[in-house]
């Protein structure tokens, strides 16, 4: 159960006033305060941790966002930026004293340049937005999070968020040329550019990823990519769950990175079957959707090698795409996974741990053992190549005991993710979700020195205070616990 | 040069070193194997402190693309562990032993430090882009780690980005952990005789937004491999069959700026080795070396702007490196140079007595540095950590 820090006496007292003073600086609708209408903004995509904050401020500009944080700053108010609010793990859940700033008004697309193969964009702008832009001119912007129609640019900057292309194509960070930032205290400043690796610290790989801790973003450059000639899918499906892994090991092997490696497990294939009708083989244990690039040529010269590969695996079908059609009808199913899960239980977690490839079958083989444990279902569906697991565990919400014990078998298998050599969280971030397993994979010293760093940009712990670090040592919570910054 | 040098072997050992050092008060000089002793601002510290017997990998998952080394492992040794497996550095990064006239190879953890990047950078990411995980000592004398060994990591803030380019002064890195890629078979390159740079920068910029994966895109000014300057140079690395395919399209793209040549695998290798090492820069050993980034349609314009005769242009026309006159009047003109274009400057090599008085690298605006001595005061609160290696005073 995830526990937030009281609420500041003094801050709710003055919400009148605070709310005044928003209202100066952003005009008519942009402020919402009404118990009602806040309802919206009371959760993200982790939707059962619900807080209405002390109000919503929709600001339109750098400078508007810059005179909400001053206020805010002077005030002692707490702030939680928020994008899309698609966040899987609670990270634009609101507080009860502190003022959500949505960026989502801010949604411009202010300049694409191809010779320099960068856009410049309001922090508002959908991360599908931008590729929408660009698409007709044959560039794209390369991370594609699942969410990617709804979620946005801030926000991935907020995550570092990936997708399922992130094997060849990297993740946020990897996209990013500069950034324009507002401090808690109103400072804007503008970090990196329009070229590579500005000398100096590396503050956009530091901000990016910093889930709305150490500054609010409202502008983001980002790379453009140019296309590849065409792209095709093929689906190989297997009688194991380690035969699959080992496939995935000779393909990683052989020297052939596809764009895409998604694996799936046998409860996610038939759950996405049942919504998607994608053809996907009913008998198997394990499927994978590989994706390569290039033209008709190359395509078929790569697909040639990875069907010659998984042939080596006993696969019970192999199909690759001849068609664009069909490369989509592959991707239909694993695209709606997330959607075809909630169909046979609306109410699941989303768990993102990372583990080395190498341990796949003995991860996967304890993860089935804990769901028979603790009576919960779980699918699988996840980027091979990577690691990246997504394990879906089903619960009802209308039995809290069933919730209770989806939160535990949830953190069972991020502990086991840390365990094996992985991580609690390879691209949905920690937020309060997995705020108080930080300490299984870090040292107290070391989160010690990570909370010094936020409070390097943010002395005063308002800036989404609650979030990333366990309560305890807190200082937004313990302002006496306040660590060794300068 | 430090009246004494700590080598140790052992992480524990960096560690003991660093707190006696915090604990005394006494300021370390810190690298890896020396390689880049003369890059940025001479580092007045009483003690040194080498890297070079902490050696050695620690960890190799080909099939997870993973590699992990103690940070004096000489990177050549790293390089041909990747090539026994056909695996290679994704980022490519410079040999500069001619450039500095040092004897030794360089350290990962001199390359980390630093984040130095060669041509492939452009496309695949630089440096820091593949450092998944770091071991380090901050200035207390406390070893902790950022990161992991696995490909897909945002748990926490992402120290391993702030450390890499910190040039050691936010903490002494021990071990590291890079993601790798299988090397590509086949490697070729287009070479389009060019106007001048501005059409050169045209070229690149064709071939980078062309459908065909350009992995390296420089400009020669004076030309290269038997053909006259300016030179656009693009390159190819896939399986035979695709190098193959895409250097025709992409020539006959190309043609309508210039002459085109198509240049085979083993000497397309060299060309882009020299690229990356920056020779055809021609720096001789009395001149000043600067890299400038900027957007890359800006490059030909900081060239000129400077005056000095003697540029090369990699990433697409963004990363400029310039030779010229070792005095504070030629640093000024880089410096107006790489501001008036938007971009950041860095003085990448100069004898000793210049690196000391000027600015070595842009300046940040005021509350970014602000926050940037925050940060150092928290990974270092007695500044023993290569004081002044970076800024004056940092
Ligand atoms: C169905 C579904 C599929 C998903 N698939 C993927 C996937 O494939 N890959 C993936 O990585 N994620 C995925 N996600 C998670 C989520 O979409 C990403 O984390 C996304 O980047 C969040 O963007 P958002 O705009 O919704 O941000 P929000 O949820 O509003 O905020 C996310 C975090 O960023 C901070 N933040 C937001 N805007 C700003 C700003 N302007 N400045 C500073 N901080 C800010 C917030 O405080 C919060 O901590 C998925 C989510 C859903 C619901």
């Amino acid at each position: 159960m995830i526990r937030l820090p009281e609420p500041k006496a003094e801050v709710m007292a003055r919400r009148a006033e605070i709310v005044a003073a928003l209202r100066a600086i952003v005009p008519g609708e942009g402020v919402i305060s009404e118990t009602l209408r806040l309802k919206p903004y009371e959760t993200d995509g982790l939707s059962a941790y619900r807080q209405p904050p002390l109000a919503v401020v929709l600001p339109t500009s750098t400078e508007q966002v810059a005179a909400v944080l001053r206020l805010c700053h002077a005030m002692g108010v707490r702030v939680v930026p928020r994008g899309a609010g698609t966040s899987l793990s609670g990270g634009a859940l609101p507080l009860a004293d502190a003022v959500v700033l949505g960026l989502m008004r801010m949604n411009r697309i202010l300049e694409v340049d191809y010779d320099n193969r960068l856009a410049v964009v309001e922090a508002g702008v959908t991360n599908l937005g931008i590729t929408n832009h660009v698409s007709a001119d044959g560039f794209f912007y390369a991370p594609d999070p699942s969410s990617q129609l709804a979620c946005m640019i801030g926000g991935n900057v907020g995550m570092n968020s990936g997708g399922a292309h992130c094997l060849k194509y990297g993740v946020t960070a990897n996209n990013l040329l500069g950034l324009k930032v507002v401090t808690m205290a109103g400072e804007v400043i503008d970090i990196g550019g329009r070229h590579l690796d500005a000398a100096g610290y590396d503050w956009l790989g530091l901000l990016t990823g910093s889930e709305g801790m150490l500054a609010v973003v409202t502008e983001v450059t980002v790379r453009i990519l140019r296309s590849a000639e065409g792209q095709r899918a093929m689906l190989a499906a297997f009688k194991g769950i380690e035969i699959a892994g080992q496939a995935v090991d000779a393909i990683i092997g052989s020297g052939i990175i596809p764009v895409a490696l998604e694996f799936m497990d046998r409860p996610c294939i038939h759950a996405c079957e049942a919504f998607a009708h994608a053809g996907y083989p009913l008998d198997a244990e394990a499927m994978l959707i590989i994706e390569v690039e290039g033209s008709e040529a190359e395509q078929d010269l790569l697909l040639g090698k990875l069907k010659e590969i998984c042939n080596r695996f006993d696969p019970i079908s192999l199909k690759v795409a001849q068609t664009a059609e069909e490369s989509l009808a592959i991707w239909k199913g694993r695209k709606g996974a997330f959607g075809a899960v909630g169909r046979i239980s609306p109410d699941y977690l989303c768990m993102d741990g990372t583990i080395p490839t190498g341990e796949l079958p003995f991860v996967l083989k304890r993860i089935g053992e804990m769901s028979a444990e603790y009576g919960l279902q779980v699918a699988n569906v996840f980027h091979a190549g990577d690691g990246n697991l997504h394990p879906l565990i089903m619960f009802d919400a209308n039995n809290p005991e069933s919730f209770h014990k989806a939160e535990r078998f949830g953190a069972e298998i991020l502990k086991l993710c840390v365990e094996v050599g992985g991580c609690l969280t390879g691209e949905h971030g920690v937020g309060v979700e997995k705020r108080d397993l930080m300490g299984v994979q870090f040292t107290a010293a070391e989160l010690d020195q990570q909370r010094a760093i936020k409070a390097a940009f943010d002395p005063g712990w308002l800036l989404n205070p609650a979030k990333v670090f366990p309560l305890e040592g807190n200082p937004a919570v313990a302002p006496a616990a306040l660590p060794r910054a300068a | 040069m430090s009246a004494s040098f700590l080598a140790p072997d052992t992480e524990a050992g960096v560690a003991a070193a660093v707190a006696a050092a915090a604990a005394e008060g006494v300021p370390l000089g810190i690298e890896g194997r020396g390689s880049k002793r003369g890059l940025l601002r001479p580092v007045q510290a009483a003690r040194g402190l080498t890297l070079r017997n902490l050696s050695g990998i620690t960890l190799y998952k080909p099939q997870e693309l993973i590699i992990a080394a103690w940070a004096g492992t000489p990177l050549p040794e790293i390089e041909a562990a990747l090539a026994e497996h056909g695996q290679h550095l994704i980022a490519e990064p410079p040999d500069l032993a001619a450039l500095f006239g040092s004897a030794g190879p360089a350290s990962l953890g001199g390359i980390v430090a630093t984040n130095l990047s060669g041509p492939r950078r452009i496309t695949g990411g630089a440096t820091r882009d593949h450092v998944m995980g770091i071991r380090a000592v901050n200035g207390r004398g406390e070893v902790f780690r950022s990161g992991g060994r696995v490909l897909k990591n945002v748990t926490g803030l992402d120290l391993c980005k702030l450390l890499t380019g910190a040039h050691g002064t936010l903490g002494v890195l021990t071990e590291i952990t890079l993601k790798v890629l299988p090397a590509p078979s086949a490697t070729g390159t287009i070479a389009v005789r060019v106007a001048d740079l501005a059409d050169g920068v045209r070229v690149l910029s064709a071939g980078l937004g062309s459908p065909f994966g350009v992995t390296g895109a420089a400009l020669l000014p004076q030309g290269g491999v038997g053909l006259g300057g300016p030179l656009a140079i693009l390159r190819l690395e896939e399986l035979p069959e695709s190098v193959a395919y895409r250097s025709v399209r992409l020539r006959d793209e190309l043609a309508r700026f210039g002459e085109v040549a198509l240049i085979g695998d083993a000497e397309s290798r060299a060309l882009w080795r020299a690229v990356r090492d920056a020779e055809p820069l021609g720096a001789t050993a009395e001149q000043a070396v600067w890299r400038v980034s900027v957007q890359p349609s800006a490059g030909p314009g900081v060239v000129a702007a400077t005056g000095f005769g003697q540029a090369l242009l990699d990433w697409g026309g963004g990363l400029v490196w310039l030779a010229g006159p070792a005095t504070a009047a030629a640093h000024a003109n880089v410096i107006a140079a790489a501001t008036a274009a938007g971009g950041s400057f860095t003085l990448f090599r100069a004898p000793e007595p210049l690196r000391a008085a000027v600015e070595v690298l842009s300046p940040e605006p005021p509350a970014l540095a602000e926050i940037g001595r925050r940060v150092k005061a928290v990974m270092d609160p007695r500044g023993v950590l290569n004081p002044g290696r970076m800024r004056a005073g940092l």
